[in-house]
């Protein structure tokens, strides 16, 4: 990766997830913060791309833009009064936040620094890294696997409970 | 598994004969360091979409809605009306770029952009022939189903900036559809990777190749294939709004949907985004199930048909034949099937095709474990 074309792609991507990021901190318009989420994860997407992590960069994809960032605007779309809102985007309690960032800062750093073996492998990643994790996720780590399923099947049930119809016809638990 | 079997004489550029060797040859391609080639391969698709979305996407369709309908279609415009497209073309291009005073200027703009991006990013990793292909990555399928959802969020930037109740609703209407209708189509396009065993696409034709031709493809390797790839077929018409499925720019409810309000080249650039979608969920189930860009004739005994019909300029055309059926197929049931009700696109969804997709997938499975 010293290519300085690669390079100025890496910067390039870095500098729109970082700073579309920030736009959705400080947007006073929520839609805007909503849509300027997509060009945050795209760009995580393409930084996962840099780590020859493809797999995960299409997951992030899929998982993020194509689940969660749609649930969202929907979301908002369907809010009453989005737009009208006055949206709190000031500055607040500013130095406990300046002491959750330094010390969070910090941690990261420390944990950057005190781990050994963040250097590159000498070899590559060699083919399809998509058979590897689907044995690892069937064999080590089929618990937890298996309970995000439980999980993500309790959250269906209770999804198809709020949505359902009452049998007399009105709209059911869902009214608010 | 090599694969050096392409005829020397079906390659007027001698350029290599292995796998990907144009599209290799042109990454290389750097003078004074600046990626050129990089450029070409990405400019090859585009050109592509744009050229056929011309000619066979919209006078295609105008002729063949025309001859279902026992009509002439566009005759005035140069023989045949041949020259009809340029000439709505110019007018396009003419026409100012209106945007509506309450409209939200930033995601109106934005929105056909998205959209546009969205349809064209999934060509990176379609091959075109045995020597091209964008973006040769280990999981291929994946990207292509995956990167859908960045169109999602151009229909919905579409729809909520044009500030209209039809844009939103056809906005809406559309996303929900997609959203839904990408569990059956993955689930289905999961069957042709499991008989393949892997997400390259590369790897996907190459393993359909061979000297019986058509019956190497996966629709005739086991007979629960025909399953997704039909799922597969059906949630692609729903996927690209395409009729019966095309509730979102219902003409009669909601005017045209979420680019109601576009106009001029806007409207253009959703047109191009709808064909280049068209053409790759064409050129995907082809890919899967029909074995990409491998020809279909079987060698016959002393008639090589097959070695023939082979290497990456047939390749090339015969990925293109396949796509363009499939589009065929397309506006061939968009002016056959009526449109369907809400409810009855998500009781096909979600009863119908979501199940099935399950079955089909278990089939497959238990097909690929005890059938050698």
């Amino acid at each position: 990766m010293t290519n300085p074309t690669y390079t100025a792609i890496f910067y390039l991507f870095a500098a729109i997830t970082v700073l579309s990021a920030a736009f959705v901190v400080f947007s006073r318009n929520i839609i805007y913060s909503a849509f300027s989420l997509l060009f945050t994860f795209f760009g995580i997407a393409a930084l996962y791309v840099f780590l020859s992590a493809d797999f995960i960069a299409v997951t992030q994809v899929v998982v993020y833009v194509g689940g969660i960032l749609v649930l969202l605007l929907f979301g908002v779309m369907f809010t009453n009064k989005v737009m009208t809102t006055d949206l709190k985007a000031d500055v607040l309690n500013v130095v406990p936040g300046a002491l959750l960032l330094l010390g969070t800062l910090a941690g990261l750093l420390y944990t950057f620094y005190t781990t050994n073996g963040w250097m590159p492998s000498e070899t590559m990643l060699e083919g399809s890294v998509v058979e590897r994790i689907g044995f690892e996720t069937m064999s080590r780590f089929v618990l937890p696997f298996e309970m995000a399923s439980i999980l993500l099947l309790a959250a269906l049930i209770g999804a198809a409970f709020l949505a359902r119809y009452d049998a007399k016809g009105g709209r059911g638990n869902s009214e608010q | 598994m090599s694969f050096n079997a392409l005829p020397q004489s079906s390659m007027p550029l001698l350029m290599g004969n292995s796998l990907n060797a144009w599209s290799d040859a042109l990454t290389g391609f750097a003078p004074m360091g600046l990626p050129l080639g990089l450029l070409v391969i990405a400019a090859i698709p585009l050109v592509f979409i744009a050229l056929y979305a011309l000619t066979y996407g919209v006078y295609g369709e105008r002729k063949i809605s025309a001859f279902m309908q026992d009509r002439l279609g566009p005759m005035e415009v140069g023989k045949w009306g041949i020259l009809q497209t340029l000439a709505d073309i110019l007018k396009l291009l003419q026409k100012e770029d209106i945007v509506p005073t309450s409209a939200d200027k930033f995601l109106f703009v934005i929105g056909p952009g998205v959209l546009f991006v969205g349809s064209f990013l999934a060509f990176a990793v379609l091959p075109f022939g045995p020597a091209f292909i964008g973006a040769n990555l280990n999981v291929g399928l994946f990207y292509a189903i995956g990167i859908v959802a960045l169109e999602v969020v151009g229909i919905l930037a579409a729809g909520w900036g044009s500030n209209n109740k039809w844009a939103l609703y056809g906005a809406v209407r559309s996303v929900a559809q997609i959203v839904s209708y990408e569990i059956p189509a993955a689930i289905a396009l999961l069957c042709g990777a499991m008989m393949a065993g892997t997400l390259d696409m590369q790897e996907i034709n190459v393993l359909q190749s061979g000297t019986w031709g058509f019956a190497h493809f996966f629709l005739f390797q086991s007979p629960i294939a025909w399953l997704p790839f039909l799922i597969y077929f059906i949630a692609s018409l729903a996927e690209t709004n395409r009729a019966p499925f095309d509730i979102p720019e219902a003409e009669s409810e909601l005017v045209a949907g979420y680019f109601t309000e576009y106009s001029g080249m806007k409207f253009a650039v959703i047109f191009l985004a709808e064909y280049g979608s068209m053409f790759m969920v064409s050129a995907i189930i082809s890919i899967v199930f029909l074995g990409g860009w491998n020809s279909p004739l079987p060698n016959i005994g002393p008639l090589a048909l097959n070695d023939m019909t082979t290497g990456p300029v047939w390749g090339a055309f015969w990925i293109i034949m396949k796509g363009f059926f499939f589009i065929f197929v397309q506006m061939w049931l968009r002016w056959t099937l009526p449109r369907l009700r809400v409810d009855q696109l998500m009781y096909l969804c979600w009863k119908v095709l979501t199940p099935f997709a399950f079955l089909s997938f278990v089939l497959t499975a238990i097909w690929m474990i005890y059938v050698p």
